[in-house]
């Protein structure tokens, strides 16, 4: 078959075409209103090691009490925006886990001496595996793990004050805190 | 009452933007002149209208109106006046806002000073630009009106997001809108031309200011953007290929090639139709950028509150108006027969080169910051798409290109012959060279080949860039370079301010030196010979936040250089703590201190960098604006203008 001469014109309708499709299913894919399909799931698995140390923590140690799983990076300009908040809620005695994210422990600690730690710990996430297997669309993100490591939550993008108060807040409160 | 006047305002834009979209349309159908000639006072009419509703919302900041939700959302009472008039762009609805005020004024724009063009060619460019204002006037209204109200009225305003509180802000995205709205002239005279069938040099000529105009006002913002980012996100970083950055620099790429090849277009005549794809992809570019910023489909840093029915209308909006485009184009662009043959070596030639490189680059940007939705939307799994990526392709693109440049102006038009080519070159490219390679050494005293890489990249550009006024002042002296057109002059500047970029870039990338320090009052730190004595940290209180400010003292051989204050500020309303870096600067280096945690006992975490050249690359940004603005006032568009109105004063008298 041969393609009429100017069958390049066509190109950039074709091209837009593609893009607007494209758009529309990311539209509907909006991570922050369809729920991540492991929301009601347990957490996957991993083995990471504590920033900075050789520790391997394990998804296990997650167990008994609800936490936040927040992925950070140092490189990651939208952290600081929710970073006051987090710091907010560590003071008020939220357990909050750190995963930084593609970043290096050197960057990942130096960030957090520069800004504060609001984590009771942190966990190391070079080659973003644990991201992958957590779903981890772009930092950062934060996750609301119940007693039993169940992910009751999922929230892409900076958390805001809104959201804790409004749907974080009440979700913690209804988990049973086992082993407290 | 103000509030609501400004709601009217719009409304009443809105119905002269469907009369400025209709009307001269039909004039150009029906041949009417006088309804061809409505586009202008409507152009001029709703910039007027648009004017005043923005004035309204600015006057509910600065009157501290918190029934407004707006303004509620971002101000507060404790809020300086500078960020109350500059917290109308602080958020979505006030930001489009803005948006529109800059289309309309650009269209107001085009309908002063384009009457030197065909009646029909005005009114069909003023229509487009008015079926982009219903778009957008619609938006706003159905979607993200600034003047809603609430009840109960709080007490008080909720503030603006203390990382907009900076003077960068105050002018960053005004500037950034300028660029990317600016490109939608460009996008109505390629319209124009599609539906006209007319794409000739004369048409190269009046859309050629116009897009410089906007590539301009894009240069100077992102610069801003990215001095900002480096000053209020307070460690050091001056780039950081987060989407919303993306989506400016997709656009600033692709003017740049449009701006190259209608050069070409405007001197022989050839590549019209790639330069017509162009000036509508650049403001595609635009576009995409707004949908990908306002709907979400991106997380970023510059995150705006999101909502689907936002993303829904912007992307049919987008679809519409560039899938007419699109259309036009496949039906039109093959008609547009070139008028002559295109050489390799020629100037014409490395230009289209340029332009290959730069939609290349353009290309590899939209899809490493696309590549993440792809992969979603596909259900590939998930995966994000960092620096490295951008860095790893970015490099090799942008070094050939700097390369080319340096020819650009040695190379003649139709055809050049190698050999003159290279006896024109070879002393200014044994000066890149020497002074490249020894340009680490002697300012770093460390070698590194990418360095010296980058270096005579930079220099070759650099020199290149002056050797047209060189070779016009060995010729005739002082009336040689009175002769040179604002447009060559503007085209040096700017390829010197590229050539500094490249140098700022190379050396802050692979020189910059950091450390974490600990101090406690009266200790200090020695970093590439210069000292960081930390004297004291007071408690200060700012109009709307109280901070620790820090007194650093910096010094080299025992002689004090400069005096940095640090600051880490609560703000009160948000509660939201903001680290306030302290830079001082020379054109050879930053010294930048940021103040980080309290350790107790009175001792600070700093952290303290050295960055050479850091300024290059924002000084090369605006040499390279300034260029531009030198080659958009070029006498030739003034004459042609003159030479129409005497014509129209002729024309005028009564027989």
């Amino acid at each position: 078959m041969r393609l009429p001469r100017h069958a390049w014109a066509i190109l950039p309708v074709a091209v837009l075409l593609g893009l607007v499709v494209l758009f529309a299913v990311g539209l509907r894919h909006d991570p922050r209103l369809v729920p991540s399909p492991l929301i009601g799931k347990p957490a996957p698995a991993f083995e990471l090691r504590q920033l900075g140390t050789q520790t391997i923590h394990r998804r296990d140690d997650l167990l008994g009490r609800p936490v936040l799983v927040n992925f950070f990076a140092s490189w990651c300009a939208a952290c600081r925006d929710e970073h006051p908040l987090l710091m907010e809620l560590s003071r008020r005695g939220v357990e909050i886990i750190g995963m930084d994210y593609k970043d290096t422990d050197a960057d990942g600690e130096r960030w957090l001496r520069l800004h504060g730690n609001p984590y009771r710990t942190v966990l190391a996430d070079p080659e973003g595996r644990a991201g992958l297997d957590w779903g981890v669309y772009g930092v950062p993100e934060t996750y609301v793990l119940d007693a039993q490591g169940i992910i009751v939550y999922k929230q892409i993008g900076p958390l805001d004050a809104q959201t804790w108060r409004d749907t974080i807040a009440p979700l913690l409160a209804a988990v049973p805190a086992q082993g407290r | 009452m103000i509030p609501e006047l400004g709601h009217f305002a719009l409304l009443a834009a809105l119905a002269v933007a469907l009369i400025q979209a209709l009307v001269p349309m039909l004039g150009v159908w029906r041949r009417e002149p006088r309804w061809m000639d409505v586009g202008a006072s409507a152009a001029q009419g709703q910039f007027v209208l648009v004017l005043l509703a923005y004035l309204c919302l600015t006057w509910a900041f600065v009157e501290r109106d918190w029934s407004v939700v707006y303004v509620a959302a971002n101000s507060h009472s404790q809020l300086p006046l500078m960020y109350r008039i500059s917290a109308v762009w602080g958020a979505h609805e006030g930001s489009m806002l803005l948006w529109m005020l800059m289309l309309t004024g650009w269209a107001a724009a085009v309908s002063v000073f384009s009457r030197s063009l065909p009646r029909d060619v005005r009114a069909q460019a003023l229509a487009v630009l008015g079926f982009l204002s219903v778009g957008f006037l619609l938006f706003i209204l159905l979607t993200s009106n600034p003047f809603d109200r609430h009840f109960p009225v709080p007490e008080d305003g909720r503030d603006l997001n203390p990382l907009l509180q900076d003077p960068g802000l105050v002018f960053h995205p005004p500037l950034l809108y300028m660029g990317y709205v600016g490109f939608s002239v460009a996008f109505a005279f390629a319209i124009t031309a599609l539906l006209s069938g007319r794409l000739d040099t004369a048409w190269a000529r009046w859309t050629r200011p116009w897009t410089t105009a906007a590539w301009l006002c894009l240069t100077l913002g992102i610069t801003l953007g990215s001095w900002w980012a480096y000053h209020e996100l307070g460690w050091g970083g001056w780039w950081f290929w987060d989407p919303v950055e993306n989506a400016s620099f997709m656009p600033w790429l692709v003017g740049t090639a449009l701006i190259h090849s209608l050069a070409v277009t405007e001197k022989r005549g050839l590549l019209k139709s790639w330069t017509v794809l162009l000036a509508i992809v650049a403001f595609a570019l635009s576009l995409l950028g707004t949908f990908l910023v306002r709907s979400g489909v991106l997380v970023s840093v510059h995150a705006f509150a999101t909502d689907p029915a936002r993303g829904v209308f912007i992307l049919s909006f987008l679809a519409v108006v560039l899938g007419i485009a699109f259309c036009l184009y496949a039906w039109r662009a093959p008609r547009f027969a070139s008028e002559g043959e295109l050489q390799l070596l020629s100037r014409e030639g490395l230009l289209l080169l340029n332009n290959v490189f730069l939609v290349i680059a353009a290309a590899a940007v939209l899809i490493g910051t696309l590549y993440p939705l792809v992969v979603d939307a596909f259900k590939l799994g998930k995966i994000s798409v960092g620096p490295p990526y951008f860095n790893a392709v970015f490099l090799p693109l942008t070094a050939p290109l700097a390369f080319l440049i340096g020819l650009a102006s040695v190379v003649g038009w139709k055809q050049a012959r190698g050999r003159d080519v290279l006896r024109r070159v070879r002393w200014p490219l044994a000066v890149a060279l020497l002074a490249g390679l020894s340009l680490p050494w002697l300012l770093q005293r460390r070698f590194e080949l990418i360095a010296a890489a980058g270096a005579f990249l930079a220099l070759w550009t650099m020199v290149m860039a002056c050797e047209e006024p060189w070779r016009r002042w060995r010729a005739r002296r002082a009336a040689g370079l009175a002769q040179i057109p604002r447009a060559i002059w503007g085209m040096s500047l700017a390829h010197f301010g590229l050539g500094l970029w490249v140098l700022g870039v190379t050396f802050v990338s692979l020189y910059s030196i950091e450390r974490d320090v600990r101090l406690g009052p009266g200790q200090g730190v020695e970093l590439l010979g210069y000292r960081f004595a930390l004297q004291k940290v007071e408690p200060y209180a700012g109009p709307n936040y109280d901070a620790d400010r820090a007194t650093v003292e910096v010094s080299r051989d025992g002689v004090r250089v400069a005096e940095l204050q640090p600051e880490k500020r609560l703000y009160r309303a948000q509660r939201s703590v903001m680290t306030e870096a302290s830079v001082d600067h020379n054109p050879l280096r930053d010294l930048y201190v940021a103040l980080a945690e309290p350790l107790g006992g009175g001792e600070w975490a700093l952290r303290i960098y050295v960055k050479p050249m850091m300024r290059l690359v924002w000084l090369g940004g605006v040499l390279m604006a300034v260029g531009g603005g030198l080659a958009a006032s070029d006498r030739r568009y003034r004459l042609a203008r003159a030479a129409v109105q005497r014509a129209a004063a002729t024309d005028g008298v009564p027989a």
